[in-house]
């Protein structure tokens, strides 16, 4: 056990060193997200839009809240369900397999790495909105918001090596990932807020992970004035059930060698 | 000393087909055996069965002592397993990937070492994905022997090499056993099996249908020799020992000597050239397409 996390920790360094080397996966899981939101909030600055909470805000603000959730899922599902599938496809997961090394510590290997990719992501990304746009860092909401990205990691990890098992071949890899995540992004209010249009459209989002994992961030970045600590339970409570949901699939599922 | 690797009646069955049916097999320690067959014969199921990536159907498997479908890390730790498949980290380089494996083993080569070994010295920090098809290669025995494996599991490892390339193969194959590794080979190329091992099975649709030393497989030591040489007219007491075919003559014989004596002396002292005398025993290409045809 404790050699297996050893294994996984040290595993962590190689996955580093390949995911910088790779230009693609660098780019996409790291940043893309950046970008969208240095270009959100540069064009959309002098407007205003209206939280899930409800509040008010300027959209560098808003912009700030609904782009963590996307570098969440960009670091930790996308990320992981591309480069899963492609190692899966390349025979590297078989070649593991056929060492000493714990299956699981190799998984747990690329999760740390993919959460540590992650954990930048979201400080540069609050380092700058509030240098340039005064966004506020959380303070007495920082435990909630801190245990928001924790479970969002744990939820979009499982789900991204639960999307493996449905990803026949590395080329099908990024139209069924983009497929799954694009228009979620869209109704979730990623994008483009919606919490003044439809309101059926924030029902459906509602079912999906992304829109509570997009209300949690928000309630404990800015949190209203009648929740100061900015928990939101209801919104952890569908992601983390999509987590769970995804590690019974992946647990059944998940395959270390592609389908010829 | 127990053997390597000991298989009784292993069978295999995918959705009702049998891929491997009833197969026998005993490795010693120090050995490199030969599993030889066409394409579609069972070799790799039967390989990865024995590394642990299949489960069987029935049969009896001791690998090391242990059984491969319940080994786990206690069993990895002593084989290593050149897969036909390469399959690394494209954005690693040569040193970097066998660093990271070696740290997965107990009492691993030095890295050095293993570039020496399978002569990858010139290309150890170039990128994985850099490297040629043949190099690629090299570097899955690497990977295989980092663990210094007591077993090493070698599934075709030198299919779509050229000549050349494979020779250079051949070569670091040999080297290995100096190590004392017990080898494991695959190989749809007979010439592979001649060279390199010691003792080989040949299996065909499942089934091993001849096993034995490359000298002696498939009974070829007992084979009836041939002597043929271009038409001439010869004396009645040869001509009643050889057959015309086309424009040679042609016969085969268990002991060659007294007839090739009887020959040669009647060529001298008649001042004859016998064109394009041929002395051959069948070779073990001609013993493989007979079994290979037999059993399919």
């Amino acid at each position: 056990m404790n050699d297996g996390l050893r294994l996984a920790v040290r595993q962590v360094r190689y996955e580093n060193k390949a995911f910088w080397r790779n230009p693609a996966s660098a780019f996409f899981t790291f940043f893309f997200p950046l970008l969208f939101l240095f270009v959100l909030t540069t064009l959309l600055k002098n407007d205003t839009s209206t939280l899930p909470t409800g509040q008010e805000v300027n959209n560098a603000t808003y912009f700030t809240a609904s782009i963590l959730p996307f570098g969440v899922i960009t670091a930790c599902y996308t990320n992981l369900a591309m480069s899963v599938t492609f190692l899966r496809d390349q025979g590297v997961l078989k070649r593991v397999r056929g060492t000493p090394l714990p299956p699981w510590s190799y998984l747990l290997g690329r999760i740390i790495h993919a959460v540590a990719i992650m954990l930048v992501l979201v400080v540069i990304m609050l380092t700058f909105s509030h240098l340039a746009y005064d966004v506020p860092v959380p303070g007495r909401s920082a435990p909630a918001f801190l245990i928001t990205l924790a479970v969002g990691a744990f939820a979009f990890c499982a789900m991204g090596l639960a999307a493996t098992a449905a990803i026949p071949n590395a080329d099908a890899a990024p139209a069924v990932v983009n497929a799954t995540v694009m228009p979620l992004l869209f109704l979730s209010g990623v994008f483009v807020p919606i919490d003044d249009g439809p309101a059926w459209i924030r029902t459906v989002a509602g079912i999906f992970p992304v829109r509570p994992l997009l209300k949690s961030v928000t309630e404990s970045l800015i949190p209203p004035t009648g929740n100061p600590t900015g928990w939101y339970f209801g919104g952890l409570a569908v992601v983390a059930l999509w987590g769970v949901g995804a590690v019974l699939v992946a647990s059944r599922w998940f395959r270390w060698e592609s389908r010829r | 000393m127990a053997p390597a690797i000991e298989v009784r009646e292993l069978r295999k069955s995918y959705r009702g087909q049998e891929a491997v049916s009833g197969v026998d097999l005993t490795v010693e320690p120090g050995e490199v055996f030969a599993l030889l067959g066409p394409n579609g014969a069972g070799k790799t199921t039967t390989v990865e069965i024995l590394e642990g990536h299949r489960d069987r159907t029935s049969g009896d498997v001791s690998v090391l002592g242990h059984d491969p479908a319940e080994g786990g890390p206690d069993l990895r730790r002593r084989i290593g397993i050149v897969l036909q498949e390469t399959g690394v980290e494209r954005f690693l380089t040569v040193a970097e990937v066998l660093e990271e494996f070696a740290g997965y083993y107990p009492r691993p080569l030095a890295v050095d070492h293993v570039l020496d070994l399978v002569g990858l010295e010139e290309k150890r920090n170039s990128r994985v994905g850099r490297l040629s098809g043949g190099q690629q290669r090299r570097l899955d025995v690497g990977i295989g022997l980092i663990g210094n494996p007591e077993l090493l599991f070698l599934d075709e490892p030198t299919t779509g090499f050229d000549p050349s390339a494979r020779r250079g193969a051949w070569e670091m194959v040999k080297g290995l056993t100096d190590l004392g590794t017990t080898v494991f080979l695959t190989t749809h190329y007979m010439e592979e099996a001649q060279q390199l091992a010691d003792r080989v099975a040949i299996i065909v649709g499942g089934r091993i249908v001849a096993e034995g030393t490359p000298a002696t497989l498939g009974g070829r030591q007992l084979r009836d020799t041939s002597v043929s040489f271009a038409h001439i007219v010869l004396p009645d007491h040869l001509a009643n020992r050889f057959t015309a075919d086309g424009d040679r003559w042609v016969t085969s014989s268990s002991d060659p000597t007294e007839l090739l004596h009887e020959l040669t002396a009647w060529a001298i002292g008649a001042g004859v050239t016998l064109d394009g005398l041929e002395v051959t025993r069948p070779d073990l290409e001609d013993v493989y397409l007979e079994l290979t045809s037999e059993g399919s």
